[in-house]
């Protein structure tokens, strides 16, 4: 018999009963993040069937997606005052429901709200071996600490409360081997973005990606995250990557993490969480990146990506090709550098988080933003956002002329009052450049935090090399 | 919950791959706190021009498209954010089926939990129905099969479970609750805890 993925470990240990010919498995869940837009219902099925939240314990609630990212007095007319009446009553609505249903809410008074992805690592809930899921699609995030971390709908996130259990079938598996050292102004999210630019954003179907390899073990916890956040964007269920000291490190005296004696049987457990050596996978991938360049995509989904220094490729032709460029307002074999950029986005759970941060106030340092664009660098969580500022980043980024916000998800989706107009250029950090995805009509190019930064100085799409 | 057991449509066909959540229902009508409604909200980009008019070019506009139970849809449907409203709306608009060649894994599992079939066939019979909109099909759950109008028969994966849910239009919460006392060993039994 061969041994067992890290994947298969974790799986295995939380089946409460086995699936059949018949049946998917009952499947156990250790750590259920939610937050206001997908959870309504989910609630309103709670009180319909007159059930209540079985571990109110294992629940991390906080609000971020539709929360408006300047300061708000309070919850009544001072969010009024900054947001539309439909996402002021769904987070409303989230504050009631979790009151009525027992759930510790991290909401606008907390300095540990952020976004879900964020502070779920931030302040060790986020663990080796657990099974985390939240109603939103990058719950991918956790695997970078050898959880398995995944995206449910509302009537899931209604199983999870009622039940803590999920009806699930085992995906299959699929190993992305990385090897090679970055280059200068080369970071995790170029290895992401060239990884599904290579598989496609269906390559990971039906898949758990394990990610492997001497590139990951130097990687840090926040690379990692960027990393396996965007494995969702490659259609798999899941991204994983083995703990080790770098992980533990990370954990070490966070709020929720083991303490004493507790944590050191945490971290002889969680050292066993890998792969065994004769492991099979049903699918193996091998990514070299030392030659990889920075990635900006050109279409309207990741998968459409070059290396910044290539041309929009003329050699596709299909439907799909043609529509994504017309709706870019680009053309076949157009350089992407020197595109003329409206708007820079720093954030999202993708990355926002203080390394990214700190990288982007290095470039901005003592320079401008371009003087027609407008740049947004929104925290992912509060906690960031007090970490920057007491190392007065905040203060880079307003004399460089970007603005500085509170925390949550803004721009990454156009579901608050952060929006591109129609037409609108962005050069965005987030994970994801679907149509009108950061608002009607606005056009997104995702890049790296590097990339990022250097096109805002820039004023168009710049090679971040040339700023470091 | 509908039963579905088998019913006969004509389809709609949408000839785009890797159409994202994002375009099913984007994110600004993802403020509401239920579902009534919300296959106003479906494709609401591509459907409406500005103004809020519908664009006569749009598939789902054609007059005879609310009738049509059937979204023939190009490859990789439903990538992209885990938002159950996208299988909400598809329901509400009155679709209970999207044929692809390949279907996005969480959209996938929402529409078996709505009513809604994720039906997967092989890529010659997935082009021969982009290529014939409004063609008449039957969709068969109990035999898990598509019937073409030439009466050929296409079989196509369903998880079983999910089947023997929509053919008896029981929701799937059910199953959990009766498996409540193993959870609750579990819960105290395993060596770790969460
Ligand atoms: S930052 Fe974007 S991708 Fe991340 S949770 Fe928020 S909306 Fe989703």
């Amino acid at each position: 018999m061969s041994g067992k993925s890290l994947f298969d470990k974790v799986w295995d240990d939380h089946v409460v009963v086995p699936e059949t010919q018949d049946t998917p498995a009952v499947f156990y869940i250790d750590l259920h993040i939610i937050h206001e837009v997908t959870t309504p219902v989910a609630f309103n099925l709670l009180r319909e069937n007159k059930l209540t939240v079985r571990r109110p314990d294992l629940v991390l609630a906080t609000m971020d997606h539709s929360t408006p990212t300047v300061k708000i007095s309070d919850l009544d007319a001072g969010l009024d005052a900054v947001s539309d009446p439909e996402p002021a009553a769904q987070i409303r609505a989230m504050v009631k429901n979790c009151k009525d249903f027992g759930i510790k809410l991290h909401g606008f008074e907390s300095d540990q709200r952020g976004i879900v992805h964020v502070i779920g690592p931030e302040i060790g809930a986020t663990q080796p071996g657990k099974t985390i899921v939240c109603g939103d699609s990058h719950s991918s995030t956790h695997g970078a600490f050898g959880a398995m971390g995944f995206g449910i709908g509302t009537t899931e996130v209604f199983h999870v409360l009622s039940t803590q259990c999920l009806l699930q079938r085992k995906p299959k598996s699929m190993a992305v081997n990385i090897s090679g050292e970055l280059q200068p102004g080369v970071s995790a999210k170029d290895i992401i973005l060239a990884l599904i630019g290579k598989i496609g954003v269906d390559g990971g179907t039906g898949h758990v990606i394990e990610y492997r390899g001497e590139t990951i073990r130097q990687l840090t916890m926040e690379e990692r995250m960027t990393i396996c956040n965007m494995t969702i964007e490659a259609g798999a269920r899941a991204g994983m990557i083995a703990p080790d000291n770098i992980t533990f490190e990370f954990l070490k005296d966070r709020q929720q993490s083991p303490h004493g004696d507790e944590w050191d049987s945490a971290v002889k457990r969680w050292s066993s969480l890998c792969s065994d050596p004769d492991a099979i996978f049903d699918k193996e991938i091998d990514l070299d990146v030392s030659n990889l360049e920075p990635q900006v995509t050109f279409g309207t989904n990741p998968g459409m990506v070059v290396p910044i220094t290539q041309h929009v490729p003329s050699d596709i032709d299909d439907a799909s090709f043609r529509k994504a460029i017309n709706y870019m307002q680009l053309d076949a074999d157009q350089p992407m550098i020197g595109t003329k950029v409206d708007v820079v986005f720093v954030g999202s759970c993708t990355n926002s988080r203080i390394s990214d941060l700190r990288t982007v106030a290095n470039i901005l340092e003592g320079k401008s933003v371009a003087s027609d664009l407008r740049m947004l660098i929104v925290p992912g969580s509060q906690a960031i956002k007090d970490k920057a500022e007491s190392e007065g980043l905040d203060k880079i980024f307003l004399e460089a002329g970007a603005e500085w916000r509170e925390a949550g998800c803004s721009m990454c989706l156009g579901m608050n009052s952060d929006k591109l107009g129609k037409g609108q250029l962005c050069v965005s950090t987030s994970n994801r450049n679907f149509e009108g995805r950061q608002g009607p009509g606005g056009r997104t190019v995702l890049a790296s935090p590097q990339t990022a930064a250097a096109s805002a100085i820039a004023g168009v799409i710049a090679d971040p090399r040339s700023y470091i | 919950m509908e039963k579905i057991t088998q019913f006969t449509s004509t389809t709609i066909v949408l000839a785009i791959d890797d159409v994202d959540t994002d375009q099913i229902v984007p994110a600004r009508f993802l403020t509401a706190t239920t579902r009534e409604g919300i296959g106003k909200s479906l494709f609401a980009d591509w459907r409406y021009d500005s103004k809020g008019n519908e664009l006569s070019d749009f598939p789902l506009n054609d007059p005879n498209a609310s009738k049509r139970k059937i979204l023939v849809a190009g490859r990789n449907f439903g990538c992209g954010s885990s938002r159950e409203h996208a299988p909400w709306a598809l329901h509400d608009f009155g679709i209970r089926a999207v044929i692809s060649s390949e279907i996005a894994d969480i959209f996938r599992n929402n529409s078996l939990k709505n009513g809604l079939l994720p039906i997967v066939v092989d890529s010659d019979t997935h082009q021969w129905l982009l290529d014939n909109p409004g063609v008449e099909i039957i969709v068969d759950v109990e035999a898990k099969m598509i019937q073409l109008p030439d009466s050929k028969k296409i079989t196509f994966p369903i998880e079983p479970f999910a089947r023997h849910c929509i053919i008896n239009g029981i929701d799937q919460t059910g199953f959990l609750q009766q498996n409540i006392d193993s959870i609750t060993a579990f819960e105290t039994n395993r060596s770790w805890q969460p």
